[in-house]
């Protein structure tokens, strides 16, 4: 940890190696410690540059797991990850997250112009105060974005749809090259998730990475080429119309249809 | 008038008093915002109490009263943050447990000593009894804790507000918690000449809560905080030299009552706001 501190804001040395995956997993096993069953069982995966990726899966499948291991928040196991060819945490410029809403402290007294310009932090560094090429680049992300008008604002005085688009300024500002997604389409209203994929298409045009986990597959085949099914382990990896098969769909959806079942039966009863 | 604002003030432990105050005021306030913005409350007043024994240690000995506090201070908040680290207990008990336990050997030791008299200016504060090298103790506390504020102020930000991208970006979120923790064992110590160890929490914790009732702002909250702990600070010296009352007590009451004055009136959020604009 002593030495982490020197990592943040260091400029990238180490460059993307050429033609390897955006993001690499060989064999990655991680369980929480305590935990009956690994989160991540043996799980393979390599997601190119460019590639616009869908994780889905029941809750507690391990996507916000593997999010979190790529970022840094876990721990992953020696040579099971790698980011552009390097390990997980070679490069911060390069990887950019967006949490799930819940956790990000929304009454914090930030503004939105704040809020926007943490991802700018990681170019800075310690004592370093945001440069006008800094400014202009989150000025920028703002009006991507529709929030000029909202730059002065609390982030807690916003609605839960403006929230999530400050979020995405501040990956744009970041500027890095793989982004996640975690979660970032619940309780969205149907424009706020249009402009969101707008905006990612973009950056998947640009040739940047964009890993999107939901458990909500109805946008999947609109918007995503490819999806990735995990619960636990990759259950199927392929074209969206592979992967959201009947079988697929009844481990997804298992649980829920059962409690359908008990409360027809429950109804059946009542009189 | 003047006279009565002017007089308690031609004393010299008043004006070391006042300026105590003042110094204290203004680094509390600073913190304050932090603590009661991410939720710390708690971790200042089990620091606060921890602290104890190792005053009592210092006082024992005839040493510095500061370096005691400031040891065990550093000492606490390296155990808060490894415990919140590797704990197999959850970080809240285990605080309770720490800080319950060390309180109780800084009175043990005390109470097998001295007579209880001494207990009280630890307890309580005694703000009037300030030495000048107190004064410069403090100032040089309040120097640290701004100047430690201001340049770390985005790191405070982004840490307190999304932990996760601090991560992301390679900012590690803990190590920005155990410079907090330092900085609130440093305030703790300058603070318990003021006001005591029992009512530290009262300073780390009313000014922002005050504040944040009149702005949402955080710079907004810093400088207001600042205004009513100092205001405090002062009506207490007053009212103790007039009513011949126990100083950190009367501070702390001061303290209290802006902030009830502040939920009941203020402008657009206040409770006879609220009440008026719904008849």
């Amino acid at each position: 940890m002593l030495f982490d501190v020197f990592n943040y804001g260091k400029s990238c040395t180490v460059p993307p190696v050429p033609g390897q995956a955006a993001l690499e997993a060989e064999h990655l096993t991680f369980g929480y410690p305590g935990a009956a069953r690994p989160a991540l069982d043996d799980v393979s995966l390599r997601i190119m540059p460019g590639e616009k990726v869908a994780l889905v899966g029941p809750n507690g499948a391990g996507k916000s797991t593997l999010v979190k291991l790529i970022v840094g928040l876990e721990d992953a196991p020696r040579d099971t990850l790698w980011v552009y060819g390097n390990p997980v945490g070679a490069c911060f410029h390069r990887v950019s997250y967006v949490p799930q809403r819940s956790d990000v402290d929304w009454r914090f007294p930030v503004t939105v112009q704040q809020a926007v310009m943490m991802g700018r932090y990681t170019h800075l560094g310690w004592l370093k105060r945001p440069r006008s090429i800094d400014r202009d680049i989150v000025e920028h992300a703002l009006e991507t974005m529709n929030l000029t008008h909202h730059a002065d604002k609390q982030v807690g005085e916003l609605s839960g749809g403006q929230q999530q688009r400050v979020m995405l300024a501040r990956t744009l500002a970041q500027d890095g090259d793989l982004i996640l997604l975690d979660e970032p389409l619940n309780n969205l209203d149907v424009p706020t998730q249009e402009m969101i994929f707008h905006v990612l298409e973009a950056l998947s045009s640009q040739g940047r990475t964009v890993i999107v986990t939901t458990h909500d597959l109805g946008i999947l085949p609109i918007h995503f080429s490819r999806a990735i099914f995990l619960d636990g382990r990759v259950v199927a990896d392929g074209p969206v119309s592979e992967v959201l098969t009947a079988e697929t769909l009844a481990r997804a959806y298992g649980v829920r249809l059962c409690t359908d079942e008990e409360e027809t039966e429950h109804v059946h009863l009542a009189p | 008038m003047f006279t009565w604002l002017l007089e308690p003030f031609t004393y010299a432990f008043m004006q070391r008093g006042l300026a105590a105050g003042v110094l204290v005021g203004l680094t509390c306030a600073v913190l304050s915002a932090f603590v009661v913005l991410r939720g710390m409350a708690f971790v200042g007043d089990a620091m606060a109490h921890t602290i104890l024994p190792g005053v009592v240690v210092a006082f024992l000995r005839g040493g510095n009263l500061f370096v005691g506090a400031l040891v065990a201070g550093v000492l606490t908040a390296l155990g808060i943050g490894w415990f919140s680290k590797e704990g197999e207990v959850r970080e809240d008990t285990a605080i309770g447990v720490m800080f319950s336990g060390l309180f109780a050997l800084g009175i043990f030791l005390l109470s097998r000593v001295r007579s209880y008299r001494d207990l009280t200016h630890i307890l309580f504060g005694n703000i009037l009894g300030v030495t000048p090298v107190d004064l410069w103790i403090m100032l040089g506390v309040a120097v640290v804790v701004v100047v430690t504020v201001v340049a770390f102020y985005k790191e405070l930000l982004v840490t307190s507000f999304d932990p996760g991208h601090a991560v992301a970006t390679g900012l590690s979120p803990e190590l920005v918690r155990y410079g907090l923790l330092l900085l609130l064992a440093l305030t703790i110590v300058s603070a318990i000449q003021a006001v005591g160890v029992v009512m530290v929490v009262a300073l780390l914790v009313t000014p922002a809560a005050t504040a944040s009732l009149l702005t949402h702002r955080l710079p907004r909250i810093i400088a207001l905080g600042a205004v009513f702990a100092v205001l405090a600070a002062l009506g207490g010296l007053y009212a103790s030299f007039y009513a011949n009352a126990a100083s950190g007590a009367t501070i702390v009451l001061m303290l209290t009552g802006l902030f009830v004055l502040t939920f009941l009136l203020a402008p657009g959020r206040g409770l006879l706001w609220r009440t008026l604009s719904r008849t």
